[in-house]
């Protein structure tokens, strides 16, 4: 580690220090943000589902129900899930009770994601979002002739993506290598199965068959507006966590961290997409997954603002403070899958997982 | 049927369920108008009218309602969980009788309450909410009720704000022009404290079998005994009774009726006499704390800790107190059940300690 135990608490502190600000100004104007967005992601679904019955306006409503889809699931669903405004008391924007556009039941996307991911962050064997269980992100997952698949299994995984995280949740690398039961997955499963029908019902049945004649050009439609909403989270997702300079740790680094050890941890683990409102929006303001990662339950409107603060004091403290372009994160993540489905040549030189220099903004 | 019905059936479908699922029909009606829903309750404040404004005191007000047409109505004598939006942000939902008479499906009501000092819900809605304010409601719930043959002879006791349910149960006998004899006593501070006033003086001087007597202890009139309670009504003890008030009125009318079970209850805060036993230690796990058990309800022993931790009611109604007592035996205040389970779920507003006690807070 760069830093001291007394500079990474102080650290600690003055990340706790932006923390307890942030909660104590939530307000009416934090209630309305949120407010707003759902209106606009209900209008832009029933936008959506209503243009199916103009058949020349079927681009317009896939790029509706697309919109509405990742909406749904980025800046509504992922942040109200985190608990980002459960201090507001409404059911309908309540972390215990949101359910999400997505085959993935919200019950246990939380555990996975909120539980899990957050928690271990980045920590090698701990955090099953390192690759999903499917690929090899890190140069530390030992290479394997399976993995000469990476690039394609990314791909499938883009395509597949709202099913591959509903499915990440039966471990099914786990039970492959026999570390977990297959009965451990019954109810999990009866979960999925409840929460597909219901999805698959609307989308694939109900809305194309009240098209009437149209039903195969509004299932198409359906189906594209999720591949679209499931290629655009992949990226988003793999953008936050997979650039190059993304440190990764060992569960021995992380044996009784501090509070300040997290948020080094949670840091040099992210990465930023820089970019406009819109596209902060449209990420769920994923776009800043540093700041999400540091404070995951505060809301994601704030992110913009705490950003700069952050990289303040990572500069103070000579930390890295990966960011960068949409295009170049993915190049860097696309140059990453690939490298990784071949065996190590070297293994002295460049990205040493926790030496990151801070890249260019 | 009428139109309403019929669209209230079509919105309450399992195939409207199911297009609109995983959000359901009430996330997308309230955007076009709170007023509209299939499934919540929801009303818009009709009008504010102060019953009670005596300088230096805490003003009464009555607020008129009209529920969505989701209101299945109410029986006279029952309650309202109620949420108000306080700064357009953060839902607080407290728990009033309906004062009006007993109503149907749609119809309005009223509640009548007391703002007090640093109540937060009491206060917005004494002196913030205004006509076209819209506040969220549950279905009428309770079972003080009277019972569908009303008693030829029945007698109504009551202290301050709790006369609001008996109010409720009195209108409704009048609306029906009940023909047996009902003796209605209340207790207030002084005649200008008097809710209701002009109402009650009306029905007094209108005979119909109904007997007012409105009581002023602190002016000098008689306090509630066994023997002026004897005096009024004759063998009191058999002659079913309703009687809501404060703690120390509540507590002379159970002393009074001996266990009779003509004497029927409504409590606006737990009873005193129900609690825990003192001693042994309190830990409040989550933040570290400890304190001494004084016996008192695990929701006041963790404010008086500096703990602050969620209620709606103080009253074991609306859940939302619910924590984990990890160990230890707590005594529900209400009906006196103990229970010593481990990792049990209970509403800590209504169960105080028995001995050592250990909660997730
Ligand atoms: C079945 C039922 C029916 C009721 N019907 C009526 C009715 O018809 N009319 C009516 O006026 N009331 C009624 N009540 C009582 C009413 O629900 C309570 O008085 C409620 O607290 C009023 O809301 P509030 O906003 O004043 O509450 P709160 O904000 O809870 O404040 C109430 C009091 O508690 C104190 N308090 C608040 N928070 C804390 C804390 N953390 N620690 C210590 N003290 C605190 C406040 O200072 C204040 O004096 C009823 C209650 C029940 C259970
Ligand atoms: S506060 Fe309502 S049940 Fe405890």
């Amino acid at each position: 580690m760069k830093l001291t135990k007394e500079e990474l608490d102080r650290f600690g502190e003055e990340m706790d220090a932006i923390r307890r600000r942030v909660l104590d100004d939530l307000g009416e104007e934090d209630a309305a943000y949120i407010r707003n967005v759902v209106k606009t992601q209900r209008a832009f679904e029933v936008a959506g589902r209503a243009l199916f019955y103009l058949p020349p306006a079927w681009p317009l409503a896939v790029a509706s129900l697309s919109i509405s889809k990742i909406l749904d699931n980025m800046e509504i669903g992922h942040n109200v899930m985190h608990g980002q405004y459960d201090w507001m008391g409404d059911p309908a924007l309540s972390s215990r009770m949101y359910e999400w556009d997505n085959v993935c039941p919200s019950e246990q996307w939380k555990y996975s994601h909120n539980y899990i991911h957050h928690t271990y962050t980045n920590i090698l064997g701990k955090d099953r979002d390192i690759g999903y269980g499917i690929l090899r992100m890190d140069e530390d997952q030992p290479w394997h002739p399976y993995y000469l698949g990476n690039p394609v299994y990314a791909f499938l995984l883009m395509v597949f993506f709202e099913w591959g995280v509903a499915m990440h949740d039966l471990e099914v690398e786990n039970i492959v290598a026999g570390r977990r039961k297959m009965s451990e997955n019954k109810a999990l499963h009866a979960g999925i199965m409840r929460k597909v029908k219901r999805q698959a019902l609307k989308d694939y049945v109900l809305f194309p068959a009240l098209t009437g004649p149209l039903f195969p050009m509004t299932l198409a439609g359906n189906a594209t507006a999720n591949l679209v909403r499931n290629i655009w989270a992949f990226n988003i997702i793999f953008c936050g966590h997979f650039p190059a300079g993304v440190a990764t740790f060992s569960q021995e680094e992380c044996e009784d961290e501090s509070r300040g050890q997290w948020y080094y941890r949670q840091l040099l683990g992210s990465a930023n997409i820089t970019g406009g409102k819109l596209f902060h929006l449209m990420t769920g303001n994923l776009s800043h997954q540093i700041e999400h990662h540091l404070f995951p339950d505060l809301p994601a409107r704030r992110y913009p603002e705490i950003a700069i603060e952050v990289r303040e004091i990572c500069e103070r403290y000579g930390l890295a403070y990966n960011t960068g372009p949409l295009r170049k994160q993915l190049g860097s993540v696309a140059a990453k899958i690939c490298r990784l489905a071949l065996p190590d040549r070297r293994r002295t030189t460049s990205d040493a997982p926790v030496a990151a220099e801070p890249v260019a903004a | 049927m009428t139109l309403t019905q019929i669209g209230g059936r079509v919105l309450r479908s399992r195939a409207v369920a199911a297009l609109t699922s995983p959000h359901g029909v009430d996330r997308y009606l309230e955007q076009i108008n709170p007023m509209w829903a299939a499934h919540e309750v929801r009303a818009r404040v009709v009008s504010v009218a102060r019953e009670v404004d005596v300088a230096g005191h805490p003003p009464v007000a009555t607020l008129t309602l009209q529920p969505t047409s989701t209101w299945r109505g109410h029986r006279a004598g029952q309650h309202v969980q109620l949420g108000v939006e306080i700064d357009g942000a953060r839902r607080t939902t407290r728990v009033f009788s309906v004062s009006s008479p007993e109503s149907r499906t749609g119809d309005r009501i009223t509640i009548t309450l007391r703002a007090n000092p640093g109540g937060r819900v009491s206060r917005f809605l004494v002196e913030r909410a205004e006509p076209g304010t819209v506040v969220h409601l549950t279905q009428a719930q309770g079972d003080f009720v009277l019972p569908d043959r009303v008693p030829e002879h029945v007698l109504m006791i009551s202290g301050g704000s709790g006369i609001t349910p008996v109010m409720s149960m009195l209108r409704t006998l009048q609306r029906r022009t009940h023909r047996g004899r009902i003796t209605f006593l209340h207790y207030a501070q002084s005649p200008e404290h008097q809710i209701f006033a002009t109402e009650l003086d009306e029905v007094r001087r209108s005979g119909h079998g109904i007997d007012v007597h409105l009581l002023h202890p602190e002016l000098g009139d008689p306090n509630l005994s066994p023997a002026f309670l004897e005096r009024l009504v004759p063998g009191y003890r058999d002659v079913p009774t309703w009687a809501c008030g404060p703690a120390p009125m509540i507590e002379a009318v159970r002393a009074a009726y001996d266990g009779s079970d003509a004497l029927r209850l409504e409590y606006f805060k737990p009873p005193r006499t129900g609690s825990g036993a003192a001693g042994g230690e309190l830990v409040f796990e989550r933040s570290g704390r400890t304190a001494t058990n004084t016996g008192a309800s695990l929701l006041e022993q963790a404010e008086a800790a500096g703990l602050t931790p969620e209620f709606g009611c103080r009253m074991g109604i609306c859940f939302s107190c619910t924590s984990r007592k990890t160990e230890g035996t707590v005594r529900n205040v209400l009906t006196g059940a103990e229970s010593s389970l481990p990792d049990e779920d209970i509403q800590i507003c209504v169960n105080a300690p028995v001995g050592d006690c250990a909660i997730e807070l």
